[in-house]
């Protein structure tokens, strides 16, 4: 069994629920930039949760199916179509040998998660299958998918018809609201710039991708004057290099903030805001180029709280799957 | 009258490069695979190419105007 690829789309790799345990050696855990649609679409076609998908930014690619299967699209609202018929979103379909499989645009949201019955069957690197580009690691070939490639699908037990309701999915509120825990180097900014931080509405940069997202159109930062220290950059939006952890937000230059996602780098010389919670991480991922989101200051108890209600949401669904 | 859509999100631009011509002018005609403009995203550039054809051309979108995907970006007769 096997899927073909006729067009690739704009970025489309394989992914799945990352590749833990090696960021202090500069490899990211990386997977599905939204965990809860990775989750529930592989789900849907009867996969275990952390089965490799793919994951299509943007815009959907277009592929030919060898043998049938099921197949489901969770994430972005990117409209399946079966030999130009369109199929739901979030509900597991059928697919016939020869089938292809297309997408209209974009409807909403950013990224979609292609789940097929048996899961992608890529070698494991490192405990994962997932695509790391910038290092050329695991996925297919280690990249994002090319026209002509031939992607290895596992044997599946899938059944089509497979849906999770609107009401179990995470709502897409706009502006975005993405809770941060503020950090160690917030002392670096001035009370005002702190506080204009919060207020001003951001938009998300074209630049952003599985990285970071960079965002731009708040107020620069001011920052507390100081000596730099021995082994900082002379711009005061630079530290001695430190770790950068998942979700982290750095200002280069105290103009653009980029929170670091999936495939972060795992350590540099820009002061961080604080993180973006781990319950928002998903959110980050559905945002398209140019939309308002604005970040709020949370404590560390409400953003376990979130990180609670986001694994209730989590476990509410996957029981509905089950049931 | 048939519109052309921006197949993605990003920021549309009108020529190839800054001082080039545009590729299209209002008033021109459009074939199936014409290249009518650029979209940037994740840091590069993508051709956008009519998948309709007609006459007379009329830009909806400016040069560097953000759009959303399936953004009207021109109309045509």
């Amino acid at each position: 069994m096997a899927v073909k690829v006729i067009s690739p789309g704009l970025s489309t790799s394989v992914q799945d629920l990352g590749r833990p345990g090696y960021y202090h050696l500069g490899i990211p855990e990386g997977g599905g930039m939204d965990r809860f649609a990775t989750r529930i679409a592989n789900l849907l076609v009867g996969n275990e949760p952390g089965a490799a998908l793919l994951e299509a930014t943007f815009m959907g690619p277009e592929l030919e199916f060898t043998e049938a299967a099921t197949v489901a699209v969770t994430g972005g609202e990117l409209p399946p179509k079966v030999n130009g018929e369109e199929r739901p979103t979030w509900e597991s379909f059928p697919v016939k040998a020869g089938d292809r499989l297309s997408f209209g645009y974009l409807k909403g949201g950013a990224r979609a998660y292609i789940a097929i019955s048996g899961g992608i069957d890529v070698p494991v690197v490192l405990g994962s299958r997932t695509t790391y580009v910038l290092g050329a690691l695991g996925g297919f070939e280690g990249r994002v998918l090319k026209a002509g490639d031939e992607l290895p699908i596992g044997t599946g037990t899938g059944t089509s018809g497979k849906s999770l309701p609107a009401n179990l999915r995470r709502p897409q509120i706009s502006p975005a609201e993405l809770r941060m825990l503020p950090g160690l180097y917030w002392h670096r900014i001035t009370e005002a710039a702190g506080k204009r931080f919060f207020e001003d509405t951001w938009k998300v940069a074209p630049e952003a991708d599985r990285i970071g997202y960079r965002f731009r159109g708040g107020a620069p930062l001011e920052f507390v004057e100081r000596e730099q220290p021995f082994g900082a950059g002379s711009d005061p939006s630079n530290i001695v290099d430190a770790c950068y952890p998942y979700g982290s937000i750095q200002v280069p230059s105290g103009t653009e903030p980029i929170v670091l996602h999936r495939d972060a780098v795992s350590g540099g010389g820009y002061m961080m805001l604080g993180v973006v919670i781990s319950a928002d991480m998903d959110l980050i991922a559905q945002l398209q180029p140019h939309t308002p989101a604005k970040f709020a200051p949370v404590t560390l108890d409400q953003a376990l709280a979130a990180r609670a209600d986001n694994a209730k949401l989590m476990a509410r669904a996957e029981e509905y799957l089950a049931g | 009258m048939a519109q052309i859509l921006s197949p993605l999100p990003g920021t549309f631009y009108r020529s190839p490069s800054p001082g080039q011509p545009a590729y299209k002018n209002d008033g021109d005609s459009v074939a199936v695979g014409d290249v009518i403009g650029l979209i940037e995203v994740m840091k590069s550039f993508h051709e956008v190419k009519s998948e309709v054809a007609g006459s007379n051309v009329r830009f909806t979108a400016d040069n560097e105007e953000p759009v959303m995907a399936g953004a009207p970006l021109a109309d045509l007769d």
